[in-house]
């Protein structure tokens, strides 16, 4: 199928003019700040509406924090978050799906430890209908017997599908070694519990959790900023309490010690999961980490990528990432590799870590991290749902487009020094973690590296 | 909304150019893709997925550039990047604040000239893949399910049927000498479609184009062959054990029409899909997810890669669902076709069809509202339909699809000319929670 005569390879890598120069950057353009309203109504929601993009949609994410002490409070939730958008009085399941579909849109409900997220979309003409939705569910979702009871039956199916996921049960290994029975754990909910949930616990948690105050709905897209706002609060004006939506406990810092091993019968490749304490993005040190973050594994031209990907081909994909709660930000390290170089891959990523500290990015890491950071932002919010969802993830820690519109120069600002002080939050001692993998395999080589607890 | 005009130019050596660029006032935010008329189905037996194996090669240095250097440019750019391998072609693109677009038509245009293809990056690169391979497909459950598992139940030719992630032992024979063969062969730039999308000045941008582009040598295109193989002449079916899977999955595939010269019975395909699983109104999720609980999760669409209109003739219409023990696959696939019967005969009602039209518009407005996906969508459209301007007059030609169309298309998806493919948990030692 392919040609009989070819060129060698090395005749193809090379031409009579040889190399040619990189050609410089022109003159950087700036973007337009979205026109943006950003106010609380009087029933304490936070709502954020922003003018932006070419195309005629809009965006929209409701955040409602929705932590509980409860034993069955996530399963409950779980139950919540997939019947709240089945039913009120003048809805059934059927047509809140045909209302949306005739706007071009659509809603959907995820709950984790910290909040329930509400989003969707329709065509920008649509908005009303959208919102009309959207409180419908809000002030009036009745949980039918019947719906809960078949999402409850449908929720321990899923719920087996996806804790034979590797990156699920690496990422709930990851979250009870680093913080034990933290409410802030229990991600997925057990089915045994979920089993149990009645349709009164359901609409009791309803009552008394799905709160507007304190809670942050972002509209992003072909819209009017003030004539938004204006809609939301007509169409939420039912939505109303004097409580205020629950926040998650704060949380312990993560602490360096020993990986865990955990045993995955059958595995032949394993889940690399480390972890330390990072900074909120609230922090002034927040960019100069951000840098070092992208030196040390945070992108494809890091120093972590380059070596077990790129040098070693140990994996597809290493990723250095941060999470942020509202109380504070961790540092995730992840990596999947082949049984055979677990632990060749485990001691690499501890050189990297060890290496970022003994030697810190260089004047030219340093920049090309900067603009990284600062053109990926750019491209990431230029869409409508980027935008969208970076409001929304900004307006839970009491940020807003002003943060974001001056965020590029605080990258700007960030001098080496700063990046250099950062890299403590890289410390090998700083970390802790999970591997996820076949202990018949990898166990030996991981005990003999040490720091590796085995089953 | 106002469609962003498309211009085009195509080089003295063949090389086809889209340039789509904003209103003025959008983000300063620019697109490029190359996409190379070649994919999994053009690769030679005994060397599964040689093409995306050599889609790594192409990152890995050019006459110009070292290993590691591509990544560095574009990301220390401010940009980023990626590539990937379908059934009929390649792609390759960068996303960049606009004050780098000569830069990645410097990085696109070297590799197109001159790449470096090395034993070294060669092994490094397959052992990249194998891992690629083990995080998608051998080590997750439903892993390759169903867009690897189904063409070898329903096509009969190894370009339809192999997998085009490549069984292992073929990655690994794979030589430096394949992958100039592979390249003389395939990535001439007339073999290549070039999309510029975004915050740039037409005839800057046309004079760029002809400065990095104009001096890749031509080189001659082998006609491409059509892949084309008769319908199954009854049902086939298969069995597949996942070591990893809770739970029972099946899929079913059927032939489409031609995309590129039945566009109109392809689309009633796509719309066909929407009426049977999009959304908790569409009629599979009523009736199996939610009234007679057979299955957990149900889809239906056209294209194995995920998208319609990702590949020339033939293409597959599929559906996938994971179901419990006790539901069974028989009654599942009872189910599937008894409502496909019932669309056959009566079609779907203008409410339903007005409906599916709306939620296509808008989900197009939402992917072409990022620049990445406009930007790949605009070159696929111009490589594989020879029309990138397709893309804004979907909406148009969907809202044209009438319920005779639809139930037309329900009718020719024929239980004797379908490919049955079961997944059943392997689950002796299934620990799936380890010792969680």
């Amino acid at each position: 199928m392919t040609r009989a005569t070819h060129r060698s390879a090395e005749e193809i890598g090379r031409t009579e003019f040889g190399p040619r120069p990189l050609p410089p950057l022109d003159t950087p353009r700036s973007g337009q700040s979205p026109e943006t309203v950003d106010t609380v109504l009087a029933n304490g929601l936070r709502v954020v509406a922003a003018r932006h993009g070419a195309v005629p949609m809009v965006e929209m994410r409701l955040r409602i924090p929705f932590a509980g002490q409860d034993t069955l409070h996530p399963a409950k939730a779980e139950v919540l978050a997939e019947t709240l958008l089945t039913g009120t009085e003048s809805r059934d399941r059927v047509r809140v799906d045909t209302d949306l579909a005739a706007v071009g849109g659509e809603l959907h409900a995820v709950v984790d430890p910290e909040r329930l997220s509400i989003s969707g979309e329709s065509l920008a003409s649509g908005t009303d209908t959208l919102l009309d939705v959207l409180a419908d569910a809000l002030t009036g979702a009745v949980y039918r017997d019947d719906e809960v009871a078949g999402e409850r039956d449908r929720l321990v199916e899923r719920i087996a599908v996806a804790r034979s996921q590797p990156r699920t049960i690496a990422r709930e290994e990851l979250q009870r070694h680093r913080y034990g029975d933290h409410p802030f754990v229990r991600e997925v909910p057990e089915a045994a519990d979920v089993a149990r949930v009645t349709a009164e616990d359901v609409r009791e948690l309803h009552r008394r959790s799905v709160l507007p105050r304190g809670a942050t709905l972002v509209l992003v897209g072909d819209i009017d900023p003030e004539r938004a706002v204006a809609d939301v609060a007509r169409a939420l004006s039912g939505w109303y309490s004097d409580e205020s939506a629950r926040e998650l406990p704060e949380l312990p810092a993560v602490r360096g010690g020993d990986l865990r091993l955990v045993h995955r019968e059958g595995a032949v490749q394993s889940q690399l999961r480390l972890s330390s304490q990072g900074l909120p993005r609230t922090d002034s040190r927040y960019p100069a980490l951000q840098i070092a973050n992208l030196a040390f594994g945070g992108y494809f031209s890091s120093r972590l990528v380059e070596n077990i990907r790129e040098d070693k081909g140990y994996t597809y994909g290493a990723h250095s990432t941060f999470e942020f709660t509202s109380s504070g930000g961790t540092i995730m390290v992840d990596a999947d590799t082949a049984s055979e170089v677990t632990a060749a891959a485990l001691l690499e990523t501890r050189y990297e870590l060890g290496k970022l500290v003994a030697v810190p990015p260089t004047d030219s890491e340093v920049e090309s991290a900067r603009q990284y950071a600062i053109g990926s932002l750019l491209t990431s919010v230029s869409s409508q749902s980027g935008l969208a969802s970076m409001l929304s993830a900004l307006a839970a820690l009491g940020l807003g487009q002003e943060w974001l519109s001056a965020h590029p120069d605080r990258l700007r600002a960030v001098t080496r020094e700063e990046v250099v002080e950062a890299t403590r939050y890289y410390a090998p001692t700083a970390f802790t973690g999970v591997i996820v993998g076949d202990a018949d395999k990898i166990g030996e080589p991981l005990r003999s590296l040490g720091g590796v607890a085995l089953p | 909304m106002v469609e962003p005009q498309l211009h085009r130019v195509t080089l003295p050596n063949g090389l086809r150019v889209v340039l789509a660029p904003n209103a003025p006032g959008g983000p300063p935010v620019v697109g490029l893709s190359v996409h190379y008329d070649v994919g999994f189905r053009s690769e030679p037996e005994g060397r599964t997925g040689f093409a995306h194996l050599f889609e790594h090669l192409m990152f890995q240095g050019s006459e110009s550039l070292e290993k590691l250097a591509h990544f560095r440019h574009v990301q220390g750019s401010g940009g980023i990047f990626n590539g990937s391998t379908h059934q009929d072609y390649t792609d390759y693109f960068q996303v960049l604040p606009s004050n780098a677009l000569e830069r990645g038509l410097f990085l696109e245009a070297d590799r197109m000239r001159a790449p470096k293809l090395t034993e070294e990056n060669l092994r490094n690169q397959v052992d990249v893949v194998k891992e690629e391979i083990r995080l998608n497909v051998l080590n997750r459950p439903y892993g390759g399910f169903p867009w690897i598992l189904l063409p070898p139940v329903l096509y009969s030719t190894f370009a339809n049927a192999h997998n085009g992630y490549g069984d292992f032992t073929d990655l690994e024979r794979a030589t430096v000498d394949d992958c100039a063969a592979f390249f003389d062969t395939f990535y001439a730039p007339g073999n290549a479609v070039l999309t510029l999308t975004g915050d740039f000045d037409v005839d800057q941008a046309t004079e760029l184009v002809h400065k990095h582009f104009g001096d890749v040598p031509g080189r001659s295109v082998t006609e491409r062959p059509s892949f084309g193989e008769p319908f199954p002449a009854q049902q086939l079916h298969d069995h597949h054990p996942d070591p990893h899977a809770p739970l029972p999955a099946v899929a079913l595939g059927y032939r489409l029409p031609d995309p590129v010269h039945e566009l109109d019975g392809y689309l009633a395909n796509v719309v066909l899909a929407s009426v049977l699983s999009d959304g908790d109104s569409s009629r599979l999720q009523q009736r199996m997810v939610h009234r007679d609980s057979l299955v957990v999760d149900i889809q239906a669409g056209c294209g194995l890669m995920g998208a319609p209109l990702d590949a020339r003739d033939p293409d597959t219409f599929t559906v996938t669902a994971i179901h419990t023990p006790e539901a069974g696959s028989e009654r599942v696939i009872g189910a599937v076709d008894e409502e496909l019967d019932r669309l056959a005969s009566e079609g779907p009602d203008a409410d339903e069809l007005a409906r599916v039209t709306a939620r296509w518009s808008a989900g197009l407005h939402r992917e072409h509202d990022r620049l990445v996906s406009r930007t790949l969508d605009l070159g696929s459209a111009e490589l594989i339909h020879g029309r990138a301007e397709l893309i804004s007059e979907l909406p148009g030609r969907v809202d044209g699809i009438t319920t005779q169309d639809v139930a037309a298309a329900a009718k020719a998806l024929r239980p004797d000319a379908r490919a049955v493919l079961e997944l059943e948990p392997a689950s002796e030692t299934n620990t799936a929670g380890g010792t969680a």
